[in-house]
């Protein structure tokens, strides 16, 4: 009897290992999938943010930054992907760049993963996929889908109520993870607090001029096709949105940064630098709370029929119809932003122009596709591939 | 406040330790297998923290 008793026990347990292995396999391959850039031949130079601030080195957080530098002076732009890596055009845009682009005048800083630590992780029962994959002219190169927040293995515990430092305000206990919520950051806090307290210490010490953060938005959250901007950057931001109406065949708002809420890129980089800082909203079907499946298809092509239902109940602040939000027209829209950002900047600043070449604008992204920008890392030379 | 929160977390994760004992020790001494695989359920999301992969 006692035998018996073992042997059920031992298979009941072995049922659980054989559960508990292959997910933990899963989560153990999300968290370390190794990601290729194959950097373009305008990257100049490639330095980690923990040389700007000692505490981030060697940690999850210590990601790369693509410096590419023209051969004349100009204005220092910074270009911040992956804030929240569960909105991947904020990530492929700035790919793109890294991989394509050449600096003529002035100097371009690239961030692609800003809290990489959020880029390992999948939000707890929301279903999502773990990965994605675009279709390249060499085959398909896969990116990892990520979270809102930092992972927890990097940082926990939440406290009950987050205290932003240094305004005092109080937000939600979970923010205490979201980057966006954390600047302008401080030497002795949390890790994602270290992260743009070394952010905050390249924008500073790199002496740069403009910020551009990018991101994407559920169709029912009123801040969307926008680009959001300190009151340093209202005039900029504002000629952004009226030409890349007029010319570009995409509709694109300005909103100003409100002075009371903290922790956000485009209200403390203001604040706290010389910098204008703008921050630039894309739609994506995906974060709708009323979307329905939540899988790779919809997080690339942006069809989702029950977010078209809820706007035609007048519940969307941004347009959709059965053709969705596909990822081309999403990285397209940023791609666009930054480079008319550039172009906008340089009519103000005839003294200090930044020049960049070799990125395609909106209709070009959409005509040929994100995967026609990205390059092979298997054909490329091993000096130029880094990982994120 | 890192130190404090490192402190934190090494005491949870010694307390998540505490309890996958104690799960595996309520799985032996049990006679009932309804609740073998009710221990065994509850012990993957444990296993996972402990090993830090979720």
């Amino acid at each position: 009897m006692k035998k018996k008793i073992f042997i059920r026990k031992t298979l009941i347990l072995l049922a659980g290992v054989a559960l508990t292995f292959p997910a933990g396999v899963s989560f153990y391959r999300h968290r370390h999938l190794k990601e290729p850039v194959v950097i373009s031949s305008g990257v100049t130079q490639v330095k980690k943010l923990g040389d700007y601030f000692d505490k981030i080195r060697g940690t999850t957080n210590d990601c790369n930054l693509y410096f590419l530098e023209g051969k004349e002076p100009g204005a220092t732009m910074i270009v911040i992907g992956g804030t929240h890596p569960e909105e991947p055009a904020g990530r492929l845009a700035p790919w793109i760049f890294a991989e394509n682009a050449h600096i003529q005048k002035g100097r371009l800083i690239l961030v692609l993963s800003a809290n990489r630590s959020a880029s390992t992780v999948t939000r707890p029962s929301g279903a999502y996929p773990q990965d994605f994959t675009i279709p390249t002219d060499w085959g398909r190169q896969k990116f990892r889908m990520g979270d809102r927040w930092t992972n927890p293995l990097d940082q926990w515990p939440d406290p009950e109520v987050y205290i932003h430092y240094p305004s005092g305000q109080n937000l939600a206990y979970v923010d205490i993870r979201n980057l966006n919520r954390v600047w302008p950051g401080r030497a002795n806090g949390t890790l994602t607090e270290q992260t743009t307290y070394a952010l905050m210490n390249v924008i500073r010490s790199e002496k740069v001029d403009v910020v551009i953060d990018l991101h994407e938005a559920e169709l029912q959250y009123p801040v969307i096709n926008t680009i959001v901007a300190h009151e340093k950057g209202q005039d900029l931001a504002t000629l952004v949105s009226m030409t890349l109406t007029d010319f570009e065949g995409f509709k694109i708002g300005t909103e100003f940064s409100p002075k009371n809420l903290h922790g956000l890129s485009h209200r403390e980089i203001g604040d706290h630098s010389d910098a204008i800082s703008l921050l630039c909203e894309a739609p994506e079907p995906f974060l709708d709370a009323t979307r329905g499946i939540t899988n790779r298809k919809q997080l690339l092509e942006g069809k989702d029929e029950f977010v078209v239902k809820a706007g035609e109940h007048g519940l969307l602040f941004a347009p959709i119809d059965s053709t969705g939000w596909p990822i081309d027209v999403r990285v397209g829209r940023h791609t666009s932003t930054i480079l008319q950002t550039f172009e906008s900047w340089n009519e103000d600043h005839p003294d200090k122009e930044i020049i960049c070449n070799s990125v395609p604008r909106y209709a070009e992204v959409i005509k040929n596709g994100i995967g026609h920008y990205l390059k092979n890392p298997n054909t490329a030379q091993t000096k130029k591939i880094f990982y994120e | 406040m890192s130190i404090l929160t490192t402190l934190i977390s090494v005491l949870y994760y010694a307390f998540i330790a505490f309890i996958v004992v104690l799960i595996l020790y309520n799985l032996i001494k049990t006679k009932d297998w309804k609740k073998e695989i009710i221990y065994v359920v509850i012990l993957i999301p444990f296993l996972l923290r402990l090993l830090m992969l979720k």
